[in-house]
């Protein structure tokens, strides 16, 4: 069947080009390219065109709030819109620091991010090994309870989860946000399903040649699943910086406020500024764009194994 | 979660065999430890506290006790509470077909070797890792009545009666599923986008041979090997959208008046907000058992259809 197909494409080719070319076509043929070869050239070019066009109105939102941000506050709602601000007022983008503690809601949320994401990495990656590599009885059911809350919406425990920080007096700290995200399930069931698909064979080499346990997580297991930790670390960030509801539920005083909070606010208390709101809303945007942009490919291949947010 | 690599422990006979399982239990604990503590105490013990919570009185201004089903009889005669369920359906039912099939089409689309072809994927997928309250607060704006950017184009193409979109409580829903949809559809692009690459190229190869059209060829080739990304794909979208929260805050805040309250924000407000630990954990077990049923629903659904 299989071999069938190949050869018949073999000739596929020229079929092709017999059923589809007039005899003067058939003739130029030969010099140039083929007419299959030409319709997959039209057709890429319409490919094209539909996605540029189609990009650029995905887009608009970016695009108009990027414009928006170099406006004057009456020229961003106006009739007509003005894609290309008619003076770019630049000093909205140092303006803004004085505005609001904008640094003071950067450093935070880079102090969550970071702090969330290297614990979730570490613990992550050493109990999946536990998952996958040791056996030992009751694992499996262990592991079932790990999958089993992944799908529990967490708004379902959020309330109790509060409870119990407002118990331990940790509400309105760093604390609490690193102790609820840091131990995920998500990122062991992440880091399993790669682990999986390294060969058992390799730990049992590393065994015979006498490296410990810890030996071959350190410098067997860790080594090969670079990807997949870049695909942990950067969904981690992410999600962390991007963060909402985490914040505004445990974090009420100002000066541990992280990016989302201080925009939200300075929404609600300055809704006439729009310029502003939007230049804040672009420096919010733009250091997840670099991490993005720089670990994009860590970022597809991690959602696509597994198909799972945080 | 491939089940099938799990295989049980050889029967342990020697007195060896007994000592090197001790010690692989001990090993398997101390690398599972360090995350399964910070799991127990704040995931796993939670999600238990909440079950039980919710056939309990407890309020920040009183002691715990056990009412057994009055928080449920409370809920199913609170208006509220039947207002913010019917939202969230109407959320999803907006949400979950619209997300797919733009995902699908786009994916579709992508799913070619064209030069720069990773630039278009990137593009597409970045309003889904754009932090959500800058997401929320561009659109809002793009949303204004009077001279939004949206409505300055409707009044373009004809529409002279544009909808007042977040301040009109019929137009408010529909404005955050919009933003949803172009938010989520990269995500749900690159499931697709994997699940496309899987099919063999070779069907492809036989159907054409067999003369088969491209819509041909979509319908009988792409669409039955995509089904199981398909399933996947609509039931993480049906359980995201029954969990809705951070953009209904940051956009509508539920207004105006409930129209776009949604079960995890009464959760909140009657929980966090008021402190009525057991009522808001009532809500919470509805919540969960409607994730559940719909995971598992389509589950089944999935198992008959292979069958």
């Amino acid at each position: 069947m299989t071999n069938m197909a190949e050869d018949l494409k073999a000739e596929a080719p020229f079929l092709a080009g017999l059923a589809l070319a007039a005899p003067e076509d058939r003739r130029r043929m030969q010099r140039s390219r083929s007419p299959r070869e030409r319709k997959a050239r039209t057709t890429d070019a319409i490919i094209y065109g539909v996605l540029a066009v189609l990009v650029v109105a995905l887009m608009v939102p970016f695009i108009w709030m990027v414009s928006s941000s170099l406006k004057e506050n009456n020229q961003v709602l106006t009739v007509p819109i003005q894609w290309i601000p008619s003076e770019f007022v630049w000093s909205n983008y140092t303006d803004i620091w004085t505005r609001i503690p904008m640094m003071g809601y950067l450093q935070n949320s880079l102090y969550l991010s970071v702090i969330i994401t290297c614990l979730q990495v570490l613990t992550g990656s050493l109990a999946a090994y536990g998952f996958s590599k040791v056996r030992f009885p009751g694992r499996d059911v262990l592991f079932l309870a790990y999958i089993g809350t992944i799908a529990v919406p967490w708004q379902a425990y959020m309330v109790p989860q509060y409870i119990m920080m407002q118990q331990l007096g940790l509400t309105n700290s760093f604390n609490a946000l690193i102790l609820l995200q840091a131990f995920g399930a998500f990122g062991v069931f992440l880091m399993r399903q790669y682990y999986m698909t390294i060969p058992d064979e390799l730990c049992e080499a590393a065994r015979i040649d006498g490296l410990s346990e810890y030996g071959i997580w350190a410098r067997v297991i860790l080594p090969l699943s670079k990807p997949a930790l870049a695909s942990l670390a950067l969904l981690t960030f992410v999600n962390t910086w991007n963060d909402y509801m985490g914040p505004f539920i445990y974090l009420t005083s100002n000066r541990l406020w992280t990016v989302q909070l201080g925009l939200r606010s300075f929404v609600g208390q300055f809704d006439a500024e729009f310029a502003m709101i939007m230049t804040g809303s672009v420096i919010s945007v733009v250091p997840i764009l670099i991490i993005f942009l720089v670990g994009q490919r860590y970022f597809i291949q991690g959602i696509a194994t597994s198909g799972m947010k945080g | 979660m491939s089940t099938e690599t799990i295989t049980p422990a050889p029967a342990v006979t020697s007195r060896g065999n007994r000592k090197q399982a001790r010690r692989n239990t001990l090993i398997g604990w101390t690398f599972i430890l360090p995350n399964f503590l910070g799991f127990l105490a704040f995931t796993l013990i939670p999600v238990i506290a909440a079950f039980a919570l919710s056939f309990m009185e407890w309020t920040s201004f009183s002691a715990p006790r056990w009412v057994g089903l009055a928080n449920f009889q409370r809920m199913v005669q609170s208006d509220t509470f039947w207002v913010a369920l019917r939202n969230t359906v109407v959320y999803a039912l907006g949400h979950v077909p619209l997300t797919m099939a733009l995902a699908l089409v786009l994916a579709l689309l992508l799913n070619r070797k064209l030069k720069g072809i990773g630039f278009f994927r990137v593009a597409i997928f970045f309003p889904y890792i754009t932090s959500l309250v800058a997401v929320a607060v561009v659109w809002n704006m793009l949303f204004s009545p009077d001279s939004g950017p949206i409505n300055q184009f409707l009044h373009a193409v004809g529409i002279a009666e544009a909808p007042g979109w977040t301040s009109s409580s019929d137009w408010a829903m529909p404005a955050v599923i919009i933003t949803s949809v172009w938010r989520d559809m990269g995500y749900y692009m690159i499931l697709y986008l994997a699940g496309l690459q899987a099919i063999p190229t070779e069907l492809y190869e036989a159907a054409e041979v067999d003369g088969a059209s491209p819509w041909q060829r979509f319908w009988n080739v792409t669409l039955p090997s995509l089904r199981p990304t398909t399933f996947f794909v609509v039931v993480m979208l049906t359980v995201s959208s029954f969990k809705v929260f951070d953009l209904i805050v940051v956009m509508t805040n539920g207004g105006p008046g409930r129209s776009t309250t949604v079960l995890s924000q009464l959760i909140y407000q009657e929980g966090i907000g008021e402190g009525k630990f057991g009522y808001s954990s009532a809500i919470s077990l509805v919540l969960f058992v409607i994730v559940l049923t719909v995971t598992v629903l389509q589950f089944k659904l999935q198992q008959r259809r292979e069958r």
